[in-house]
């Protein structure tokens, strides 16, 4: 059984239908990327998964369970987003361990934790930085780890590696496909560079196939 | 320079400007004033003491003097304005009122206009207020009135003589009749009477800061209570509901029963508003609908003098002669309902029938007025007002 | 900036200084001295000692900061949601909300204070309840626009994001939204604080006789008993909570603030879930019903009488009798007649002054920054403070000017300045400088250049400043109280007297004046938007503080 299934998912903004019966599913610990040009509807997809939108028609569920009228905060969904939308206010182990204080975690308790995902990055002793100061592929990485902190069922990468360059680019896709496939994490990445997907997903699919 | 135009139409905008406005700074629209300046006092055949000069036609005033005044001042329309109108007649100095609160407010306007006042006359400063009045100069000094008549213990609160006595009477708690009977209460006697449950938000007062009915009760309290009793009492008064008003007529034809459709049957007034409402009582009646507390009562005496500063000291001196004249001063009592400080004038019947003169009014020392009125405006504001 | 400077330093400094001559020469008289008097009058005298020592001063002090207090604590609560759909929903309605609470808030105070008392059963009218209800639904526009439009650009991903990580909708407002916008509820509450410790006319209007802040304790003491010198000094002590509270608030605002990427344009989305929608609705018609009713009431109460509907306070406005023969000292419609003289006047100062200020401070370079804040001051300063100083200053020869005409309309146009110079400043900054050297190439003098080229950039801004300065000399009140006179007062004057009495007539009379006050303030404010934002102009936090508040 598959454990992400989007069914027949229709979003239309006023006029315009971005989506019409968009249908997606995902393996377990399998790394899916949404190929597609800009304004096919990729990063709306990602939003009706997280449950920060929703959809006008169509249905969304995770296992058995249907989570399509669930709110974004209970759906156990991570997404990292294209620019990282870091907490300005709160240190970087702060950033990191949100997701943890959110569930109620002890404060030293989602430290230690923090502390674990932000070496798995690579950037151990980051706790105490002022998150405004990290360099592009620093605050990427910080993202990251938050998001995974929470160890989601699903967790969604809207363009990660966008806009970063060449060199950084390339070693941030390998240390991101390691990650995932270390800890088994089942994974939808939206992109528009065939090369990235190739090397971070498991599997590529392009807007225009599943949603006709 | 595109700026040039817009700074020399400024200017010429504003040159203009200033010529129309100096046209009526001074007093109000007149129609009928004229704006020939006079720099001599009006002739000197404008004696009004003397026979009046009847003239087949109404005389253009030669100038307009400024009559400041509290607001129950009739503006319009009854004998006092008539007389007035014989004053212009006489002098060609013609008259224009100035309304300007209630004695307390127009004292306070007029402290702080001292020098460059509103007006070229006051009328209505009364012994509650004249020290103040006095020590802040706000009267022309050096006027010669030679008063009619006065009596000479009016005559001694103004040492200088720098105002004229122009009437005098008492302020007294007023009651309406109609309402005791109705609601089958006995009528309260003294002033501690007023504190008493019975009497509980019956009773409407005015603000001492602002009006002369009002500090006149204020210093009958502290005579009657002494200067470190009063305050109790009008805590009493506050717990019983007393309600505070800015001004006389306010008080009297907004908030009291009878006269002002309001719900307070007691009313700080005068003792001769009962006379009032007979005359004026429409439909006629010959019994008076309103009553006087007589225990309550505070002499009251008021003044008219030149206000200093004024452009045209001539001529207000002589408008305030005329206002101590015998001619003005008949009409005082059915108009302003007070008795005319010259003592040559006589009463109407119907006066006779309803004031009520007590046998003794209250007074107190002017120098402990003088030196205690503002501590004692102060506290009672702190006291009562809250 | 380099270029920007060097192109408007081109103007020769002697035809800066002659622009600048005119507002410098007017602040220094008609602000600098009647400040300097009134702080040598506060100290110089023993009632220095007599005021501070009165427990009286200290606990009307104490009762002006707790209301100011309470006032701005519950309009930044009452503001929240308002603020929060204006700035992430888009809903039919939305910019008439806005313009509903802009008008609000350029409202004089004497048509806030009678719209309230108009609203209010007995029971609450004149209660200290009744004023900060007054004083949140005056403010609210500060929340929603300076709140508001921060939160309108603060990313919405940030709190997906953050919804992502497991936090509910509460928790995203009390750990995400609520401390990135605190820099913003701090600017917004600050100028909140200052207007509601120095109001004076919805106080004077809606508050009891005890109901006393500082600044009607200011206002009484000197015109009802006379006491300059406690006056003055409580004056410089207000002055100085003013600046400490000021002063904290700045150093405060400053270690808050935040680098948040702001995006400049948010998407607003419609609600769509019905709970959303439900939400949406309520809190947008409640806040403009908030808002709208007490004016209603006003307007409504206009024609009543003792004995049901009429329009006699309308068509009697001409003579306020207490009863026939019995007149008030003003007659209403000869006040609105001196309001209007005035208020063109008071426009006329300004916009002159004005413009030749703000051109020599756009041409200034840093100079031009001493005489922006110098004309920024008699903001500061309440307009209490202003009237106050210059009758004690103005009274004796050769400057003896109570009586002029001119008066009260210079204290009008020293408030409305700042408003004119902001609005005009900002434009002529914005021209692009090589307007002026493609000027000079073709022969034209650096002056004429000026001329030429940045100078009809001032109609619009000027035009804008002049209906605001318009707006605010018809309702000005603290000021005024200081120094109208008998014979001349104004609209607000007239409308306070009136309704302090109890008479039906004559407090409908005071109604009706406070309509028409209102109607021409929303006019005027109104036919100045077209041509610019003038609500962002009012609300910008140099700009911040208006007059008799």
């Amino acid at each position: 059984m598959s454990h992400l299934r989007v069914d027949q998912i229709g979003v239309r903004f006023d006029t315009i239908e971005v989506l019409r019966q968009a249908t997606l599913t995902v393996e377990r610990a399998e790394v899916v990327a949404l190929l597609g040009p800009s304004g096919s509807g990729k990063s709306t997809l990602l939003r009706v998964i997280a449950g920060i939108l929703r959809p006008d028609s169509g249905s969304v569920w995770i296992g058995t369970d249907d989570i399509t009228s669930l709110p974004a905060h209970q759906r156990g969904v991570g997404m990292v987003f294209q620019d990282n939308q870091l907490f300005p206010h709160m240190s970087t182990i702060d950033n990191v361990a949100y997701g943890l204080r959110a569930a109620g975690v002890g404060k030293a308790e989602r430290h230690e934790r923090g502390a674990a995902w932000l070496d798995r990055v690579g950037l151990a002793g980051f706790e105490r930085r002022n998150v405004t100061e990290l360099s592009g592929g620093e605050a990427k990485r910080v993202a990251l780890a938050r998001t995974l902190a929470t160890e989601p069922s699903v967790v969604l990468l809207d363009e990660p590696l966008t806009g970063l360059d060449r060199e950084l680019h390339d070693r941030l896709a390998t240390q991101l496909a390691q990650l995932l496939a270390e800890h088994s994490i089942t994974a939808v990445l939206v992109t528009h560079d065939p090369a990235e997907a190739d090397v971070v997903a498991s599997r590529s699919v392009r807007m225009n196939e599943i949603d006709e | 320079m595109r700026t040039r135009p817009i700074i020399a139409s400024a200017l010429a905008f504003g040159l203009i400007a200033a010529a129309c406005a100096s046209d009526s700074s001074n007093s109000a629209d007149a129609p009928t004033a004229s704006e020939l300046p006079t720099t001599e006092s009006a002739p000197p055949a404008a004696d009004p003491t003397d026979s009046e000069l009847t003239t087949d036609q109404p005389v253009e005033p030669f100038t307009t003097i400024t009559l400041v005044t509290y607001d129950s001042f009739p503006q319009a329309d009854t004998s006092i304005n008539a007389a007035l109108d014989a004053f212009t007649e006489q002098t060609s100095i013609g008259v224009e009122l100035l309304v300007a609160g209630d004695t307390g407010t127009m004292l306070s306007k007029a402290a702080l206009t001292v020098g460059n006042p509103e007006g070229d006359v006051m009328w209505g400063i009364d012994n509650t207020f004249l020290s103040r009045a006095l020590n802040d100069g706000i009267f022309e000094q050096g006027v010669l009135f030679d008063p009619e008549n006065v009596p000479a213990e009016f005559l001694a609160l103004v040492p200088n003589g720098e105002a004229l006595p122009v009437d005098f009477g008492d302020v007294c708690v007023n009651y309406d009749i109609g309402y005791f009977v109705e609601n089958e209460l006995d009528l309260p006697t003294s002033l501690q009477d007023l504190a008493a449950p019975a009497y509980r938000d019956l009773l409407v007062v005015q603000n001492p800061a602002t009006s002369s009915p009002g500090l006149a009760f204020l210093l009958a309290s502290i005579d009657e209570f002494g200067a470190e009793g009063w305050q109790a009492y009008w805590q009493q008064l506050k717990d019983n509901g007393v309600q505070v008003v800015d001004g006389w007529t306010d008080a009297y034809y907004g908030s009291f029963t009878w006269a002002g459709g309001g719900d307070r049957p007691l009313v700080v007034s005068y003792g001769s508003s009962p006379p009032a409402e007979v005359i004026f009582a429409d439909p006629a009646r010959d019994d008076a609908p309103t009553g006087v507390i007589e225990s309550t009562c505070f002499r009251q005496i008021e003044f008219a003098g030149v206000l200093a500063g004024t452009d045209q000291p001539d001529e207000a001196a002589a408008l305030v002669r005329f206002l101590g004249s015998e001619q003005f001063q008949a009409e005082l009592a059915l108009n302003l309902f007070v008795y005319p400080a010259n003592s040559a004038v006589a009463l109407p019947q119907e006066f006779d029938d309803f004031a009520v003169v007590p046998e003794t009014s209250r007074t107190l020392d002017p120098d402990l007025i003088d030196e205690n009125r503002s501590d004692w405006i102060d506290e009672w504001s702190t006291l009562v007002l809250g | 900036m380099n270029n920007g400077e060097r192109a408007a330093n081109r103007l020769p400094r002697r035809v800066v200084a002659a622009l600048a001559v005119g507002p410098i020469a007017g602040l220094a008289v008609f602000y600098l001295w009647p400040f300097a008097t009134l702080l040598v009058r506060a100290i110089n005298s023993s009632a220095l000692t007599h005021t501070l020592s009165r427990g009286a001063t200290w606990d009307v002090a104490w009762f002006t900061l707790w209301q100011a207090v309470v006032s701005t604590v519950a309009t930044m609560l009452v503001g929240l949601a308002p603020a929060y759909i204006v700035a992430r929903f888009e809903f039919p309605g939305r910019q008439l909300l806005v313009g509903v609470l802009t008008a609000i808030f350029v409202l004089p105070t004497v048509v806030m204070g009678a719209a309230f008392l108009a609203l209010l059963p007995d029971s609450l009218d004149r209660t200290v309840w009744a004023v900060i209800a007054a004083h949140v639904v005056f403010n609210l526009a500060v929340i929603v626009r300076t709140v508001g439009a921060f939160w309108e650009h603060l990313p919405i991903d940030m709190e997906s994001a953050a919804a992502t990580l497991g936090a509910s909708r509460w928790r995203v407002f009390v750990d995400i939204s609520f401390p990135l916008l605190r820099p913003s509820l701090s600017a917004a509450g600050a100028i909140i604080f200052l207007f509601t410790f120095t109001s004076f006319g919805v106080i004077r209007i809606l508050g009891s006789a005890g109901t006393r802040t500082l600044e009607v304790e200011v206002w009484r003491r000197a015109t009802q008993l006379g006491d300059i010198g406690g006056a003055a000094v409580l004056s410089v002590l207000q002055l100085g909570v003013l600046a400490v509270v000021v002063g904290w608030s700045t150093r405060a605002q400053r270690r808050h603030a935040r680098a948040v990427e702001l995006r400049p344009d948010q998407d607003r989305r419609q609600a769509k879930s019905k709970g959303e929608r439900r939400f949406v609705a309520s809190v947008a018609i409640g806040t403009a019903g908030l808002c709208i009713a007490p004016l209603a009431a006003m307007a409504i109460r206009s024609f009543r009488s003792s004995s049901g509907w009429s329009t006699a306070a309308w068509t009697t406005l001409g003579k306020a009798e207490v009863r026939p023969g019995i007149r008030l000292g003003l007659d209403p419609v000869e006040a609105l007649a001196n309001s209007i003289q005035n208020a063109a006047w008071a426009t006329s100062f300004a916009v002159v002054l004005g413009a030749a200020a703000s051109l020599a401070i756009a041409a200034a370079g840093r100079g031009g920054r001493l005489l922006d804040v110098g004309l920024m001051l008699p903001i500061g300063t309440s307009a209490v403070t202003i009237g106050f100083g210059m009758l004690i200053t103005f009274d004796t020869p050769p400057v003896d000017w109570r009586g002029e005409w001119w008066l009260v309309p210079v204290g009008h146009a020293l408030v409305a300045l700042p408003f004119v110079v902001r609005s005009t400043v900002g434009v002529l900054r914005s021209v692009d400088p090589s307007l002026q050297d493609a000027a000079a190439t073709l022969g034209a003098s650096p002056t004429r250049a000026w001329c030429d080229v940045v100078v009809p950039f001032l109609w619009r801004p000027l035009a804008v400043g002049a209906a605001l300065a318009a707006a605010i000399s018809l309702g000005e009140f603290g000021a005024t109280s200081f120094l109208s006179r008998s014979g001349s007062e104004t609209l607000p004057i007239a409308i306070d007297e009136l309704l302090g009495r109890t008479g039906t007539l004559l407090q409908a009379q005071g109604y009706a004046l406070a309509t028409i006050l209102a109607v021409a303030t929303v006019s005027l404010v109104a036919g100045a938007s077209c041509f610019h934002d003038v609500a962002g102009l009012v609300h910008r936090r140099t700009g911040g503080q208006t007059v008799d508040r």
